[in-house]
């Protein structure tokens, strides 16, 4: 079932080699590793010339504070036209969790960036609107980050 | 979250109140249109909607942060109170991808079961859509007639699960027991009655000339920007594109039931409540034939180290006393990788993301929110309506704060 997704990764290796970094192969899901520099033009690639037309989801994990690099950003692509799934992921260390927002290519990339800066901090650049989307804007910290411990540090206050 | 005095840019200041025709109304979290606690930052002209802005985070509760604390079996329980109007469908996608990371192989009668509850659960979340958008339009009546059929499916789940809001009825690697007895008989019952209720509601509702002049031609959506903002489930389908998970990628044996998916061409609220009219139907049709395919058989899957024993092998096997007191206590490794899988929710695509690192806890869980994702595009279809047409907006998308906060 998966070598329809290598084609894809085939296609993108062909667009740009320096795009494509890693591929995994697990449960019938293919990632790709993609270099943050390469990621809005991978997504644009894969949008007009493979039909990923949907972002299904974007989401951020942290490995935890020891790992290195500590922040993965995951885009699950899916495609009304083919319906098939893809995931990219980029890795993003704690110093500089930088990276390129996604909404010009999709627009429902706004509110899955805004809430994975709110809980894990990662910068998307070029985000039209990135403030806090669950949290209050006064909330300190990022509350998915492994450090951050689940009751919080303080009582919150709505003041 | 919430803006702050000090926040409102320059152009949102009054230069001069006596020519001013513009004010931002504050509408929410209260209000009892906007199902739940939304909050939304309307700039009117008149009465006229000129930007909508969404404001949400008011029932956030941490629930992913959670996840990572809790077993595998633990999470279940979580995941009820996310969209509390279609719980079996959240469990059902939360197994899923736990079974997908154990490489489970579920039996027949499990999965037949599980397409029944879940098509129930999806009438039952319409019948709560189709009653409070009504209600938030005017029409009071039709409200107590779908409460009525959604109390019958809610009996019905509560007979199998022992919960009627939070049934937390599937299990990894099955169900958490098999269904009682005269359960067939119960379905059976309600789906000989439920027809004459879909022809009350067409002539209360649908062939109702108030409502269709309220819903036509109201808050659009073309197809290309539906697909562009990530519009999924019926609202996407009333935009005329014609996507349904269970078609294209079938899970849980959808791909051999025979239903149609219903799609309409205009993108406005009325397009979005006659695909959930018809959905209600297709729905029926298959709760039908999952009712012709339940045969006796095992309910759960043959993996001892992860579902738990029955109550008497524990009481016979020293074996199966262990592993339950094993699954139970420390409960069980689940080896590395990560998984997304999604499922047609009865609001859209409901995706889990689930990354394990081979302990007994996941590391990450993300839940992509139907919801989450439909509310974000209020905007494109509430600007440039009027301010009344807003609430008979947020009624089409079918939100539920509860998923959109997490």
């Amino acid at each position: 079932m998966t070598e329809a997704l290598h084609k894809f990764v085939d296609q993108l290796k062909g667009f740009d080699p320096q795009a494509v970094a890693d591929v995994k192969d697990h449960l019938g899901e293919v990632t790709i590793f993609v270099p943050r520099e390469k990621i809005v033009s991978a997504c644009n690639f894969l949008k007009t010339e493979c039909e990923f037309d949907l972002l299904a989801d974007l989401c951020g994990c942290d490995r935890g504070p020891e790992e290195e690099p500590r922040f993965e950003v995951n885009y699950h692509l899916f495609s009304t036209k083919h319906y098939k799934r893809l995931r990219l992921k980029v890795l993003l260390s704690e110093e500089d969790p930088h990276v390129e927002s996604v909404t010009s290519v999709w627009k429902t990339a706004n509110w899955h960036e805004r809430e994975t800066f709110d809980l894990l901090g990662i910068i998307f650049d070029g985000h039209p609107d990135l403030r806090r989307i669950l949290l209050p804007s006064d909330f300190d910290g990022h509350a998915l980050r492994k450090d951050y411990p689940l009751r919080g540090y303080e009582p919150y206050s709505m003041n | 979250m919430a803006t702050r005095p000090e926040e409102i840019t320059i152009d949102n200041e009054i230069l001069d109140p006596a020519l001013e025709t513009q004010m931002t109304l504050s509408m929410g979290p209260q209000h009892p249109s906007t199902h739940g606690v939304l909050r939304l930052d309307l700039r009117l002209d008149g009465e006229l909607v000129i930007k909508a802005t969404p404001d949400i985070g008011y029932l956030h509760t941490g629930m992913e942060k959670l996840f990572e604390y809790k077993k595998y079996q633990q999470g279940i329980v979580i995941t009820d109170r996310m969209d509390y109007l279609n719980p079996l469908g959240n469990n059902l996608a939360y197994v899923m991808a736990a079974e997908k990371l154990l490489g489970l192989e579920i039996p027949e009668r499990a999965q037949v079961i599980r397409v029944l509850m879940c098509e129930l659960q999806r009438i039952a979340s319409h019948m709560v859509w189709l009653g409070t958008s009504c209600l938030d339009i005017g029409a009071m009546t039709p409200f107590w007639f779908t409460f009525k059929e959604r109390e019958k499916i809610l009996n019905i789940i509560e007979s199998a699960s022992g919960g009627r809001m939070t049934p937390s009825y599937f299990r990894i690697g099955g169900l958490m027991m098999d269904l009682p007895a005269g359960f067939e008989n119960r379905v059976r019952q309600f789906l000989e009655n439920f027809p004459d209720a879909l022809e009350t509601f067409d002539t209360l509702i649908t062939n109702n000339t108030i409502w269709q002049s309220r819903t036509r031609g109201i808050g659009i959506i073309s197809k290309e920007d539906a697909i562009d903002w990530g519009l999924t489930g019926p609202s996407l389908r009333g935009s005329g594109v014609e996507l349904d998970i269970r078609r294209a990628n079938p899970y849980s044996g959808y791909e051999t039931y025979d239903f149609d998916i219903p799609t309409e061409p205009d993108g406005d609220v009325w397009s979005r409540f006659k695909v959930r009219m018809r959905e209600l139907r297709e729905s029926h049709k298959i709760v039908r034939q999952a009712l012709e395919r339940l045969k006796p058989g095992p309910i759960k899957a043959d993996a001892p180290k992860v579902v738990l024993p029955d109550r008497d092998d524990m009481r016979k096997h020293m074996d199966s006393l262990i592993h339950h007191f094993l699954i139970v206590a420390e409960g069980f490794n689940v080896p590395p990788g990560e998984v997304y899988h999604s499922i047609e929710a009865s609001k859209g695509e409901l995706g889990v993301y689930m990354k394990s690192n081979g302990g007994p806890k996941p590391e990450r869980v993300h839940f992509r929110g139907p919801s989450f994702v439909n509310l974000s595009a209020l905007p494109v279809m509430a600007e440039g309506e009027m301010i009344a047409d807003v609430v008979a907006i947020i009624g089409s998308l079918d939100i539920v704060l509860g998923e959109i906060d997490r």
